[in-house]
């Protein structure tokens, strides 16, 4: 086969692997639209506000509800005082920083 | 029509056979090019799907939740404050709710505590999250107990987990009774931690929420579209943030790329002048200098954007899920319906494909016009 028929084929399925994408995103809505409607519905029966993205600190977890003087909250820049959007997980010395004294309770939680 | 159609056909089959004389470089070229347009479409397919599902997930929020702040800080809402907003027209539905936080030392993650109003949990027994269910091993019937900030503990009964696909909002959650609540919080009766509202006319929200300001001075009312727009500008700048992180390497391959197509080897320029001796037309050259830049950047399109929207919604965007989510302990696991923006792909595509086809042409136009044994010397 002389190479521009091989260049056609490539790129005929590229396009078609392209378009289809887009009926894959419509199968795949309807597939995953009972996730939707359930978080939609609990949403409205509990009366949510947040979905439970950062779940570090209040104001990482309910941002909408957070009171205007969490730290940094104002300023997108330092939009998280925690790790979240940060591309490095936390350091570990930060974790062992408290002291668990609640494990040492006679009785376990 | 026929012979035009022959005509690119034989440009394109010496197009691809130039291209295979240097194929290192066009493979390694094709390869860092396809990289860049994955990693874009990834964060613009991932992004416009979460921010997509946030909005739909949050359209039936209280219309008005309603705080109340002291010193800067949440305080609890007293009685009396329900009977005040009730006494406001427009106000259809109200009620207080009850929820806080507790740090769970033993997976160091934080629960959100809930006591529903429209759920009917008996004392003693607790609904939890699937997050919850995964990280401390629960199943309905398991026995849990919490310590209470009071150093009391509270044993509590699993008596039903939330649904899976509902993860996107209920991960970290514990529901529990409201007797239960206060007594663990030690909340008295009458008071709770905002009240959520519902507006009988729509139009009215922000005309109730400032008569509930005059009303309640140390109150602080969220509408929902507050909310709405609060997740919209969050995904909004991860995917700024993300763009901002990759601009350096964006900026990079825009270098690599104009100095491949731009600058011409002289082995290019070599062969353009025999082309030109042999009888090939400035236009030749330069049609075939088109298909070369556009077979490069129309297959990394192809296949990046391609690869990216089988890495979001088939593998979960694992390559970008800890800078995009965040950082949690306690993550929900969910599967994001896709939602494709047309524009941002179409600008992708204009980005990625137009300036390299073009940048190909400058340098070419330039070589293809001068004489050829200029052109074959120099």
């Amino acid at each position: 086969m002389r190479p521009a028929y091989i260049a056609l084929l490539v790129f005929a399925i590229l396009f078609g692997a392209f378009a289809l994408t887009f009926a894959d995103a419509a199968r795949l809505r309807t597939l995953r639209a009972e996730g939707s409607a359930t978080s939609a519905a609990l949403v409205e029966r509990l009366g949510l506000t947040d979905p439970v993205l950062f779940t570090e600190a209040r104001y990482t977890r309910h941002p909408t509800q957070a009171d205007l003087q969490s730290a940094f909250q104002d300023h997108p820049v330092a939009f998280e005082h925690f790790p979240s959007g940060s591309l490095v997980p936390p350091p570990a010395g930060l974790l062992k920083a408290y002291e668990n004294l609640d494990r040492k309770t006679e009785t376990p939680d | 029509m026929r012979i035009w159609i022959e005509k690119q056909k034989h440009l394109i089959d010496f197009t691809l056979a130039s291209l295979a004389r240097r194929k290192a470089k066009n493979l390694g070229l094709l390869a860092i090019y396809t990289l860049l347009v994955f990693v874009l479409a990834s964060v613009a397919l991932y992004t416009h799907a979460l921010r997509v599902e946030a909005q739909k997930v949050l359209a039936g929020s209280p219309e008005i939740v309603l705080q109340r702040l002291i010193a800067g800080r949440h305080d609890l809402i007293p009685p009396g404050y329900l009977e005040k907003i009730g006494r406001i027209r427009g106000v259809q539905k109200m009620e207080g709710r009850l929820w806080g936080y507790y740090y769970d030392s033993v997976v160091k993650a934080n629960y959100t505590f809930m006591a529903p109003r429209d759920m009917k949990i008996e004392r003693g027994e607790i609904v939890v999250g699937p997050a919850l269910e995964r990280s401390r091993g629960l199943a309905a019937g398991n026995g849990i107990s919490f310590r209470a900030y009071t150093g009391e503990l509270h044993t509590f009964i699993v008596a039903d987990v939330l649904p899976e696909t509902s993860e996107l909002v209920s991960a970290d959650l514990v529901l529990m009774n409201e007797e239960d609540f206060r007594a663990f919080f030690k909340i008295p009766e009458g008071y709770y931690n905002d009240i959520a509202m519902n507006v009988a006319n729509p139009q009215e929200v922000r005309n109730v929420a400032i008569k509930l300001l005059t009303t309640l001075p140390d109150s602080r009312p969220i509408l929902r579209d507050e909310v709405l727009r609060t997740y919209a500008s969050i995904f909004d700048w991860r995917e700024g943030l993300m763009l901002a992180l990759l601009s350096a390497a964006i900026l990079a391959f825009g270098i690599f790329a104009w100095e491949k197509a731009a600058g011409l080897s002289a082995e290019e320029k070599r062969e353009i002048g025999i082309l030109k001796a042999i009888g090939w037309e400035t236009n030749d050259v330069i049609k075939m200098k088109f298909w070369e830049g556009l077979l490069i950047s129309l297959t990394a399109f192809l296949v990046g954007y391609v690869a990216a929207y089988l890495h979001v919604f088939y593998f979960g965007a694992s390559l970008f899920e800890p800078v995009l989510k965040g950082w949690a302990v306690l993550y929900p696991r969910f599967s994001l319906p896709p939602h494709i923006d047309g524009l941002q792909i179409a600008t992708l595509f204009f980005f990625t494909v137009v300036p390299y086809t073009a940048a190909v042409l400058v340098p070419i136009w330039r070589a293809a016009t001068t004489d050829p044994d200029t052109v074959m010397r120099s």
